[in-house]
């Protein structure tokens, strides 16, 4: 597949575009413990926009690998993951914030740091939300690409260290245009005392055509398949 | 070994400044003044209370989902919880809760999302984000609109989440009765859809009445 459009997302950086539907996003970690945020909205109308419930209990699991979709809060599929080399990627772990960041990994001014200064999620986040028009009430749930955090039987939430080694992984197809907008901060569940964010490659390209009866993602559960099927429905309407 | 954390309050019906009863699939929005105290009674048990909050003075930032999780580090919510905004400002602390455990990662049934889970025909079934909406569309507060419904919490729903990373609707650890109570730190709207969810085995296909009481203090 030839990359249409290829770049790399420092340690802390962010980065915000749309991505029309049909394309294949992959996301590579150039080194151990990578951690990527995303948010998604529709990009002709980001009031719908990756869900986090209705992702997670359409699917019947609380983390997300290569089978699963992103499903919007309007029962369409935003976007596909088509290939995962980690197993696990984190959809409850959240973003950082500047408080949170202050406090683990010590206070950096630009002042002091320049740019080596240490980013959180939320400030990322807003950023790119109001460069889209959009505002911090559109912060919603990330999906945390890289990043393993499971819940033992009482609830309390763990993250696992070294999920991700270098050379990782993700691919996601797009269903719908999106507006992709990304965080390369810490999960907020990891405990490394240093600050752990790593550059991540973003590459696009155009996706290999869907075959319906055999498409790991259409065919994974017969909710994914009804999803789908509102995503054809919108498509044959806009035209 | 599952732990439940069960709280009961002192607080009296009679004394209560308000008293509501939210008939199964109704709605209901209104404003906690900061120091009330709200109490939601699930009245005959494993009903599904779908909550929505926001700072009243600054209605841009919703409940979340993921950093009252975050600041505790468990999915569940119980006695001793803090529930926060987006913006990790300290909305309300649940100081009593005789069910034990209450889901924040299922959110919100919709019609798009029953046609997804259940099957297309499902369309044109009532549903907590339509009653959301509609609470929305009828209150005469204008500033809210549907991308404010962020992920919600599903007071007296039992989501369990395995180590394994599956996810399963059990049947409900609520009973008739029980009830989850909280203290407002700030002025706090609250947005209640009674879930009417006639899908899910998980209230026995019957969505059943829940009240709301309030004390000043
Ligand atoms: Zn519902």
């Amino acid at each position: 597949m030839t990359a249409l459009w290829r770049s790399t997302i420092a340690g802390g950086g962010k980065w915000s575009g749309t991505v029309g539907r049909g394309k294949r996003i992959t996301f590579t970690a150039l080194e151990d413990g990578a951690n990527l945020s995303l948010l998604m909205y529709h990009a002709h109308d980001p009031s719908e926009r990756y869900n986090m419930p209705d992702t997670l209990k359409a699917q019947h699991t609380s983390h997300l690998t290569t089978g699963n979709v992103l499903m919007s809060d309007n029962g369409r599929v935003l976007a596909s993951i088509v290939q995962d080399s980690t197993g696990w990627n984190d959809p409850i772990g959240g973003y950082t914030t500047k408080e949170q960041t202050d406090r683990k990994y010590g206070v950096t001014t630009y002042q002091e740091k320049r740019n080596e200064r240490y980013r959180n999620g939320r400030d990322n986040f807003s950023v790119e939300l109001v460069r889209s028009g959009l505002s911090v009430r559109d912060l919603m749930p990330p999906l945390n690409l890289f990043a393993k955090v499971y819940c033992d039987e009482n609830g309390r939430m763990h993250h696992v260290p070294g999920h991700c080694k270098k050379g990782d992984a993700v691919s996601l197809r797009t269903e719908l245009d999106l507006l992709l907008i990304v965080s390369n901060t810490p999960n907020p569940f990891d405990k490394r005392t240093g600050y752990p964010s790593v550059p991540v490659q973003i590459e696009v390209s155009a996706a290999e055509p869907v075959s319906l009866s055999d498409d790991a993602c259409v065919n994974h559960c017969s909710e994914n398949r009804r999803a789908f099927e509102n995503t054809w429905a919108y498509h044959a309407l806009r035209g | 070994m599952t732990v439940f954390n069960r709280v009961e309050s002192h607080r009296k019906a009679e004394d209560a400044v308000y008293d509501k009863t939210i008939l199964a699939g109704d709605g209901w929005i209104h404003e906690l003044k900061p120091g009330q105290v709200l109490r939601i009674v699930d009245l005959e048990g494993n009903q599904a209370a779908d909550t929505l909050f926001y700072d009243a003075d600054n209605p841009e930032d919703h409940y979340s989902a993921i950093a009252t999780i975050a600041r505790q580090e468990n999915i569940y919510l119980t006695a001793g919880t803090t529930l926060l905004t987006e913006s990790g400002k300290e909305l309300l602390t649940i100081v009593a809760d005789t069910c034990g455990r209450h889901d924040t990662l299922g959110g919100a049934c919709s019609a798009q999302s029953n046609t997804v889970r259940y099957a297309h025909d499902k369309l044109h079934m009532h549903n907590c984000r339509d009653t959301f909406m509609l609470q929305l569309a009828q209150s005469d507060d204008e500033r809210y609109l549907k991308r404010d419904l962020a992920p919600n919490i599903n007071f007296f729903m039992n989501v369990p989440v395995t180590p394994e990373g599956g996810l399963t609707f059990e049947d409900g650890v609520s009973s008739p009765g029980a009830y989850v109570e909280m203290t407002a730190h700030i002025r706090t709207i609250v947005l209640i859809s009674n879930c009417p969810q006639l899908n899910n085995p998980c209230n026995a296909y019957n969505p059943t009445p829940v009240r709301v009481l309030i004390w000043n203090e």
